[in-house]
């Protein structure tokens, strides 16, 4: 029996989004599901009710029926306690949901006996899970309007010019935090021409930054700023006074800034003060995208766009509705996605697999248990490992491979050698041990060199190794005729003739091995 | 040229061979390396000749055998396929192997060599001559016998003797019998004939190892003997006190050695069970066919909906194996992937460690199609890609996209790495036919919803996709 899958009308204030678009119905009626939309659940979206039929979704008309009709909601904004009255005992939600910001929801979807997947819990260091990512797609969709925004109030061009009228210099902007929303703001202010420069605690987005065409700009103190899951941490007190420098500095010469620092349960941090503001140019802007957690700039004003000593400072909260159409097909689509991980059987039923880490970790709720918080995911250093289903090698005596030996093999490992070389020292005589010093230490030698010859290169390798193995011919060049020894009964027609095969043999080697060798590099090309 | 000389000469071979592999980490310092290596033997070979051990009697004989075979080795060196390559460097380990046997013959019935020595010395230095050759005639065999798998001239299947654990642990027992009458010999031809015995035992044993290995075990094989060809060179160097020997022989045997392990992991099978043989066979993998029957349907496409596949696409990954190399595709591919390219696709290859039936054996077929090296990827860099990839066409390979490998922990090649294509939107896998691959392991792939079976031959099949798409 395939289940139905319901899109409510978004009934927060300001919400323009949708949570499935039609081209996304379609899909999601190919995987097996049916769909029903409210009447006029995508008009703010710009998709009409005949677009979602045209699909092959039913329009119905109320929420009331709409919910009582649906086996799976799926919503954006978080659902209010009236919508969730309105919820089918045992049905399915998925949405943004912040289960830590939302105690008491959680507790009446609980008693709902719902199953809650809680789009904002995905755990995004899976690399698998980030086609889900919704809290990314809207964040991308939000740093390119916030630059659009910035760029409606800001009274010159972005990118420089020069016209018969004169010369007009580039915008400058700086971009605090490049998360994906900052990233997305750096791109599309690069984009318009602009000059643009970007911070951000954690050092290692600084690569990224200059990819978008952004400058980074460093804080100078020495301190990581990761706090795991992509996020940034708290930073110490020596570092925030070397940052409200630099703020202070990039305040003075740029003419739009735009915030975007969060920390996950914390108010947004302070970045730009009031004076800071009034150090800047008149006819600056302050985009503060912070602004619903309190806000990055101190003079925001959450929601509204306000001028404060000559600086427009704009703290919409909404940036996502102002972009309503793309927002709602990003997030229907991390939505279907999600639908095609929990329904990998296409008959339109779901399977809410808690052995999945990706789904475990999004699932708040299921079946009326809390299920939420979430053991943390597997590091991604162990990435492929979760990829894979594990399976036991041991039961076919197959080796472990790459796996690290356990403390006991090594011990055995180490205590084997230790006894080989015991008993060669015991037994050897020394010119011998000046031999196998040089072999011991031209094995490792060895083992360093070749570890790191790429693996495209091996063939190359084995041929060129083998041609070098054809240093064996000095062993029978020294044979065929030495500076003789009087008195010796030496069988010299014997060696010599098998030092002289030994020097043929070893010659084909030596010349074919390198020039087989210089033939395949030479085909190596970019 | 004197002694001291001499060996400053063959510190600075030395250098230059370690220089030599290490420019084998990039493409673009391969070549010096190379060219290192050919510096490096030089400089050995004529300090050796113009120093203290050889007499100018020897001079004509030494030029006369270089010349021989040199013109030899130089012919082969032009005349090869890149898709003989693994039967090339197979047939050179044999040599090595040959000539380690030969030269320590010769050692032995040299009574110079043990000259002047105390009986500990004398002990040691005939152990020294009896594990050379030892290792010289199983390397000769071995790679022989490895060459002829490899150029079709004997079977690919393995060759499994009844008790042969057994038959093996016999040899070793009577190697090592013959090894303590050879050390107490009176005289030298009483030694031979231990030393005789030994080496037949020896070649016996090589021809065996080699003859229970399966086709797509080749790529440990032939690494493996390149190791062996290591340490037997090094073998020679203890036997003649000539630290420039066990030096290089040390780098080969270390270097295939590592190779050795890298193909086992990526096979995730431990050396020892891949040499103990078995694998390509077919007689313990039958009994998972029964229950394990993959459900489903077999979707064959055509040449010219491929094409339509691969025009639509944004992004694709290529996956070659041994198929492509026996069909001579890899210039169809690259034509293809150059049309794809021209038209905006990103194309990529993605290379499983053991495709093929040597390491690196495609990234060489490819080299050779003139496919620019930074679109071959290993499989490690490109795994996670799949699913953002519209088409992932599978040429003549099987067991290393075998989906089983991870869901199946019945199945014999559970475990080992494999490349995901079936997460692609779309996988076409070109096959002459639906058997099994190496392993006897039936392919899940095959009957996948997004799988599309193109059947024929690659090289035939490839031109017409070809042909299509320029259409």
């Amino acid at each position: 029996m395939a289940l139905m899958i319901g899109i409510p009308r978004e009934t927060a204030a300001g919400e323009k989004r949708v949570a499935t678009v039609p081209e996304v119905v379609e899909k999601l009626v190919k995987l097996g599901f049916k769909v029903a939309v409210e009447s006029g659940a995508g008009e703010a979206a710009n998709c009409s009710d005949e677009a979602y039929r045209a699909a092959g979704a039913e329009i119905i008309n109320g929420a009331a029926a709409l919910w009582s009709a649906s086996d799976i909601v799926f919503k954006v904004a978080v659902p209010t306690s009236a919508e969730v009255e309105l919820m089918r005992e045992g049905g399915v939600l998925i949405g943004f949901v912040w289960p830590a910001q939302n105690p008491e929801l959680m507790k009446q979807l609980a008693a709902k006996k719902a199953t809650v997947l809680a789009i904002d819990a995905l755990p995004r260091m899976l690399s698998r899970a980030q086609k889900m990512d919704a809290l990314t797609s809207q964040a991308g969709v939000a740093g390119y309007r916030a630059v659009i925004e910035a760029a409606n109030v800001f009274g010159r061009f972005f990118n420089g010019q020069i016209t018969a009228a004169g010369k007009v210099p580039p915008a400058k902007v700086f971009i605090a935090g490049a998360g994906v929303a900052g990233l997305a703001a750096i791109g599309t202010a690069a984009g318009l021409g602009a000059i643009v420069r970007a911070n951000d605690t954690r050092a290692e987005v600084a690569d990224q930054v200059k990819s978008l065409g952004g400058e980074f700009v460093k804080v100078e103190y020495e301190e990581e700023g990761g706090g795991g899951g992509g996020y940034a941490k708290v930073m110490s007190e020596g570092f925030q006074q070397a940052q409200r420098e630099m703020y202070a500095k990039q305040a003075r010469e740029v003419d739009i800034i735009i915030t975007t620092a969060l920390i996950p349960g914390k108010p947004a941090p302070r970045l730009i003060t009031a004076e800071m503001v009034q150090s800047m140019k008149p006819g600056s802007v302050i985009v503060d995208m912070a602004a619903e957690r309190g806000g990055n700039c101190e003079l925001t004003e959450p929601g509204q766009a306000v001028v404060k000593h000559g600086v427009t400072i704009v703290g919409y909260t909404d940036l996502n509705s102002r972009l309503a159409k793309q927002s709602s097909s990003l997030y229907a689509t991390n939505l279907f996605r999600l639908t095609e991980e929990l329904c990998k059987t296409k008959d339109g039923i779901i399977d809410v697999n808690m052995e999945d880490d990706a789904i475990r970790g999004l699932t708040v709720i299921k079946n009326g248990e809390v299920t939420w918080p979430a053991p943390a995911p597997k590091l991604p250093a162990a990435k492929p490992a979760a990829a894979k289903p594990v399976v036991a090698p041991a039961a076919h005596g197959h080796g472990t491979g790459g796996a690290p030996a356990s403390a006991g093999k090594t011990a055995a490992i180490f205590g084997v050698a230790a006894l080989l070389f015991l008993l060669v020292g015991a037994y050897a005589p020394a010119a011998f041990l000046g031999h196998f010093t040089v072999f011991v230490l031209a094995c490792f030698v060895g083992y360093m060199v070749v570890w790191n010859v790429t693996p495209a290169l091996h063939t190359p390798l084995m041929s060129v190794t083998n041609a070098i193995s054809s240093i064996i011919a000095i062993g029978a060049l020294v044979q065929i005729a030495p500076p003789l020894e009087l008195g010796l009964d030496r069988p010299d027609e014997w060696i010599r003739w098998l030092a002289v095969a030994g020097i043929a043999l070893t010659a084909v080697n030596m010349f074919g091995g390198f020039a087989v060798t210089r033939r395949m590099l030479s085909m190596f090309r970019k | 040229m004197s002694a001291s000389l001499a060996t400053v000469a063959y510190i600075g071979a030395i250098i230059l061979f370690i220089l030599s592999l290490g420019g084998l980490s990039s493409p673009e310092s391969s070549r010096r390396g190379n060219l290192y290596g050919m510096i490096g033997m030089t400089i050995a070979v004529l300090a050796t000749v113009f120093g203290p051990r050889v007499t100018m009697a020897g001079i004509p004989w030494i030029i006369g055998a270089m010349v021989v075979g040199g013109s030899i080795g130089l012919y082969a060196a032009r005349k090869v396929q890149m898709t003989q390559m693994p039967e090339l460097v197979a047939l050179m380990h044999s040599l090595v192997g040959l000539a380690a046997c030969l030269v320590g013959f010769a050692n032995y019935i040299d009574p110079m060599s043990s000259l002047n020595l105390s009986s500990a010395e004398k002990a040691i230095h005939e152990i020294e001559v009896y594990v050379g050759i030892l290792i010289g005639a199983v390397t000769f065999s071995g790679s022989l016998i490895a060459f002829g798998k490899l150029s079709g001239k004997i079977g690919g299947k393995p060759l499994l003797l009844p008790g042969r654990h057994f038959l093996n642990l016999i040899g070793l027992l009577v190697v090592i019998a013959f090894g303590y009458q050879f050390l107490h010999a009176e005289t030298i031809s009483a030694g031979m004939i231990a030393l005789t015995v030994m080496t037949v035992i020896a070649l016996l044993f090589g021809i065996h190892m080699v003859m229970a290995i399966g086709g797509a075990d080749m790529p440990v094989v032939v690494s493996m003997l390149n190791s062996y060809s290591g340490w037997a060179a090094a073998a020679t160097g203890f036997m003649l006190n000539n630290d420039l020997l066990i030096v290089v022989g040390a780098l080969v045997g270390s270097s295939g050695a590592i190779l050795s392990y890298i193909m086992c992991r990526a096979m995730n099978r431990n050396f020892i069970s891949v040499i103990a043989g078995g694998f390509g066979g077919g007689t313990p993998v039958k009994k998972f066919g029964g229950d394990a029957q993959p459900a489903g349907e077999v979707v064959a496409i055509n040449a010219t909906e491929t094409a339509e596949l691969l025009r639509e696409a944004k992004n694709v990954i290529i996956v070659p194996g041994y198929g492509m190399a026996v069909a001579q595709a890899q210039h169809t591919v690259y034509e293809i992937t150059q049309l794809l390219r021209e038209k905006g696709v990103n194309v990529r290859f993605g290379i499983h460690p053991v495709a093929g039936r040597m390491p690196g054996h495609m990234n060489v077929l490819l080299a050779e199609a003139k496919v620019p090296y930074d679109i071959v990827m290993e499989m490690d860099e490109l795994n996670g890609d799949f699913p953002d990839t519209d088409v992932a066409i599978v040429i003549g390979a099987n067991d290393i996209v075998n989906p089983a490998a991870q869901d199946d922990p019945t199945s014999p090649i559970a475990g080992m790495p494999v490349l995901e294509v079936w997460k692609a939107k779309t996988s076409i896998m070109m096959k002459r036919s639906m058997a099994a691959g190496y392993a006897g392991v039936d392919n899940p792939l095959f009957y996948k919803d997004n799988n599309r079976m193109l059947f024929g031959d690659a090289k035939k099949m490839l031109d017409e996709v070809l042909v299509a798409l320029k259409a």
